[in-house]
């Protein structure tokens, strides 16, 4: 098992390597660059702000320039657009906010979701089962940038329950709408996902013995068939649990937080580089590490699987 | 005097009851409780630091915090603020700015004609490469252009402490509206202790040192941003706001729910919105000119842009076939003003020419327009073809399928084609369009910041516009004391020669809570100053 993680940790290094140097080159030939604008600059002013930025290097030098940095340093570089802050800074400050809302979303969904799913397995094609499934094709469509202004309309305007945005270190308050805006639709998928695994388990021989035994139908569900039914849903959830808490775009613009989704979006419309590189780094060595993470904990559930 | 000792003796007197109610010193209002200004921004603060602000949202928060030779009166007045006046020279080409001596930096030190030689250096400083370092060149300083290409160094740029009071400025043209441009962002002074303390992060709260009504004391990028009172400026005793709160929401219909909910004092108005609020809550909704122009770019590039283009008839045809009332009264619908010319009429001294097009009704264009068209060569047989280029945006597609149905009743094949920001203001500065959709806010209260676009020499000519006439024009203007003449014949100029179509002239429309009073609805550039408002109690 260690050697199987330290081989995995292994790899990461040049699959990090080929992320950052096909992100750099995707980047640069995107057409426009970080400082063209309604204005075209004169070409002095352009050539200044190329050298400070170092623009005006060869793009291997740049990349290299870059590597080294990050390497030796871990300086991931100034932020073209946000001239008073640097790369380490922007993500220093978005990151705790979205692994905050994300990691609050990801809870509800996954206890949400499981709950929903396992209820609506064992009540197959009773009531409990179509409204759970009903909900669940209603939140899977209700994207989040429907939800989130219906959200604000709601408990701000009308029920004046909830501030319309900001964060406000992440006070409850705060983070109510995000976490029921971002984790709607995950907890929609999960109750699917979570479903059609268990009715594929409940059917299978074991849990066929299980009752034959006479084992009591809530330890049959418990020890026999959820412990197997999750298997599907937790390769779902390693990546969801990335994407959750690298941050939405949709959360950071609706409600204020000051999360880095938005400045990843951000980043690539206003080609600032370095912002797009430092949180596309970011959000793959969280991927690595959490398929990793995945992948002990199916060794964990599943018996069958050995490394 | 008798007015900061009559609010003195107030202050005093309501702190000492515990109490905070207070009036406005000038009109003797009551003010409310709540002395707090909470401002809408879209995008989260780039940057604070004046020499590097590119963008309206910076400049709103920058305006609270630093305070640079004169600021501008609701109506575009010129107020002395960091100085208290000016002596130019017989030649017209040396201003010596006498400045305020009580003024201090909010750390207590003394606001002087270094500070300002200091920021103006730094703009045009190659290391700090400031995408605005142009503007000093537009302002005719002395070596500008020079310190900018890193021939010269900066402390060769025009400019001079002679004592700690007095500045004086070397121009290389008789600039008449020279001391109008120090009202920009870009040459507001800055703290030379600070930034050599703190490098990059001296715009952090408890770093920032400014000379403003206002300190910055909270920033949190995305969220929102805090100024509060600064003790230490010398008109502290007129100001009336303890503090302002910035707050960033990116999405405007939220920002209108915030705005509603209380949260927001003032917010802009989402496309389309304003006939139903101004409706429904007259005292809230206005509409005021900007100065800004939204126009089509011809690319007249002889390499580069459609052969169909060099025609003027064409062009002409083109630009009488856009119905601008439909535009402004059926899709922008918040008050706009058709434009059949460049400069806004809300541009200080400026008066919009006459021109023929502007006279005739729409059925007399489309007619012209067809008529031209035919004379061109482009019958239904052989219609003309052509792409207009426009940035990803709701609103300018609306219009550009409005302009293609237009073009239509024309005979114009018009193609969309649609692109995100930077791919889009890289063709068009690469003429690597046919038409594209632009748009120009001016720097300064002038009509040049809109007429010296389309010099053949103008950086910002994306047209590839060429007139001998109309340049002469623009720089005998820079001379004259009343350029208007000159502005007349270059706008007419460009009415006949119609590098491109004007479709309108800007307003900003706003929803503004009705306590607050001193916001300066009609300021063409939106420049208001948090000093100067108030909150009546209700």
């Amino acid at each position: 098992m260690l050697s199987f993680i330290a081989k995995r940790l292994l790899v990461a290094i040049p699959t990090l390597l080929i992320l950052i140097v096909s992100s750099a080159l995707l980047m640069h030939a995107a057409p426009g660059g970080p400082f063209t604008g309604e204005r075209k600059l004169p070409a002095e002013v352009l050539a200044n702000l190329n050298a400070k930025y170092g623009l005006d290097q060869p793009l291997w030098m740049q990349i290299w320039t870059y590597l080294k940095d990050l390497i030796f340093h871990f300086d991931f570089g100034p932020s073209f657009k946000y001239k008073d802050r640097t790369v380490n800074d922007i993500i220093a400050q978005g990151f705790p906010i979205t692994l905050k809302y994300g990691f609050w979303s990801f809870v509800v969904a996954t206890v949400l979701g499981i709950t929903a799913g396992v209820w609506a397995s064992i009540r197959q094609n009773t009531w409990v089962d179509y409204l759970v499934l009903g909900v669940a094709i209603f939140g899977a469509v209700l994207p989040g940038f429907v939800l989130a202004p219906i959200l604000v309309l709601v408990f701000t305007l009308w029920l004046r329950w909830l501030p319309g945005g900001g964060w406000e270190d992440g006070q409850w308050q705060y983070l109510v709408m995000p976490v029921i805006a971002l984790s709607t639709g995950y907890v929609a998928s999960i109750a699917r996902i979570m479903r059609s695994s268990m009715l594929e388990v409940l059917t299978s021989n074991h849990v066929r013995t299980a009752r034959a035994k006479g084992l009591p139908e809530s330890v049959v569900i418990w020890r026999h068939v959820m412990k197997p039914a999750m298997l599907p849903l937790v390769s779902y959830l390693g990546p969801v649990f990335v994407g959750m808490v690298t941050g939405s775009v949709v959360i950071d613009m609706y409600f204020s937080t000051g999360g880095i989704g938005r400045s990843f979006v951000d980043s690539a419309l206003n080609r600032d580089y370095s912002v797009m590189l430092g949180i596309t780094i970011l959000v793959g060595a969280l991927t690595i590490l959490f398929n990793l993470l995945v992948d002990i904990l199916y060794a964990w559930i599943d018996p069958k699987i050995r490394y | 005097m008798k007015k900061h000792l009559l609010l003195s003796t107030i202050l005093s007197l309501t702190l000492a009851g515990g109490a905070w109610a207070a009036n406005n010193p000038e009109t003797g209002e009551a003010l409310s409780d709540n002395a707090n200004f909470s401002y809408w921004l879209l995008d989260s603060i780039a940057t604070l630091d004046p020499q590097l602000i590119e963008t309206v949202d910076d400049s709103d928060v920058a305006r609270q915090l630093f305070e640079g030779l004169y600021t501008e009166g609701p109506t575009g007045d010129l107020i002395p603020a960091g100085a208290l006046g000016y002596d130019v020279s017989d030649d017209k080409m040396t201003y010596t700015f006498h400045l305020r001596p009580e003024a201090k930096w909010s750390n207590g030190d003394p606001v002087t004609a270094a500070d300002y030689v200091y920021a103006w250096e730094r703009l045009v400083d190659p290391a700090t490469a400031s995408s605005y370092a142009w503007y000093m060149e537009l302002m005719q300083i002395e070596n500008a252009t020079a310190v900018i290409a890193g021939e010269k160094p900066p402390t060769e740029l025009g400019v001079k402490a002679i004592d700690d009071l007095t500045l004086e400025v070397k121009l290389i043209t008789p600039l008449p509206y020279f001391v109008k441009m120090t009202v920009h962002g870009s040459v507001l002074p800055v703290h030379k202790a600070t930034i050599d303390a703190f490098g990059q992060k001296w715009t952090d709260p408890g770093n920032l040192v400014s000379n403003g009504a206002y300190t910055l004391t909270v920033h949190k990028p995305g969220e929102k941003a805090v100024v509060t009172r600064n003790p230490m400026y010398w008109d502290n005793a007129n100001t009336m706001m303890e503090t302002g709160t910035f707050l960033t929401v990116n999405d405007n219909s939220i920002a209108l729910t915030r705005y509603e909910a209380g949260e927001l004092d003032t917010v802009g108005i989402p496309s389309g919105m304003y006939p139903q609020l101004k409706a429904d809550r007259p005292d809230e909704a206005f509409s005021a000119p900007r100065a800004c122009t939204y126009y089509y770019l011809l690319n007249m590039d002889t390499a580069k842009g459609p052969a169909a283009l060099q025609d003027v008839n064409v062009r002409q045809a083109l630009s009488m076939a856009v119905d601008r009332n439909i535009i402004t009264d059926k899709i922008l619908q918040s008050g706009q003003i058709p434009a059949y010319t460049l400069t806004p009429a809300a541009m200080a001294g400026f008066t919009v020419p006459d021109v023929p097009m502007a006279a005739m009704t729409q059925e007399e264009r489309t007619a012209e327009a067809k008529r031209l068209l035919e004379a061109a060569g482009y019958t239904a047989d052989n219609p003309l073809k052509l792409t207009l280029n426009y940035n990803t945006d709701e609103g300018h597609k609306k219009m550009a399928v409005a302009v293609q149905q237009f073009y239509k009743a024309v005979g114009v094949e018009l193609t969309l084609n649609n692109n995100e920001w930077k791919v889009h203001s890289d063709l068009m500065h690469s003429h690597d369009y046919e038409m594209a959709r632009s748009a120009w806010c001016g720097d300064y209260n002038e009509a040049s910041t809109f007429l010296d676009l389309f010099t053949s020499s103008s950086g910002f000519n994306d047209v590839a516009y060429v007139n001998a006439d109309y340049d002469k024009l623009m720089a005998d203007a820079k001379t004259m004391e009343d350029p208007q003449a000159n502005y007349t014949a270059a706008e007419q100029i460009l009415a006949k020669d119609m590098p491109i179509i004007p479709i309108y002239h800007y307003t900003s429309s706003r929803m503004l809570k009705t306590d607050i009073k001193g916001y300066p609805s009609m300021n063409v550039f939106g420049n208001w100053y948090l000093k100067e408002l108030y909150r009546v109690a209700q």
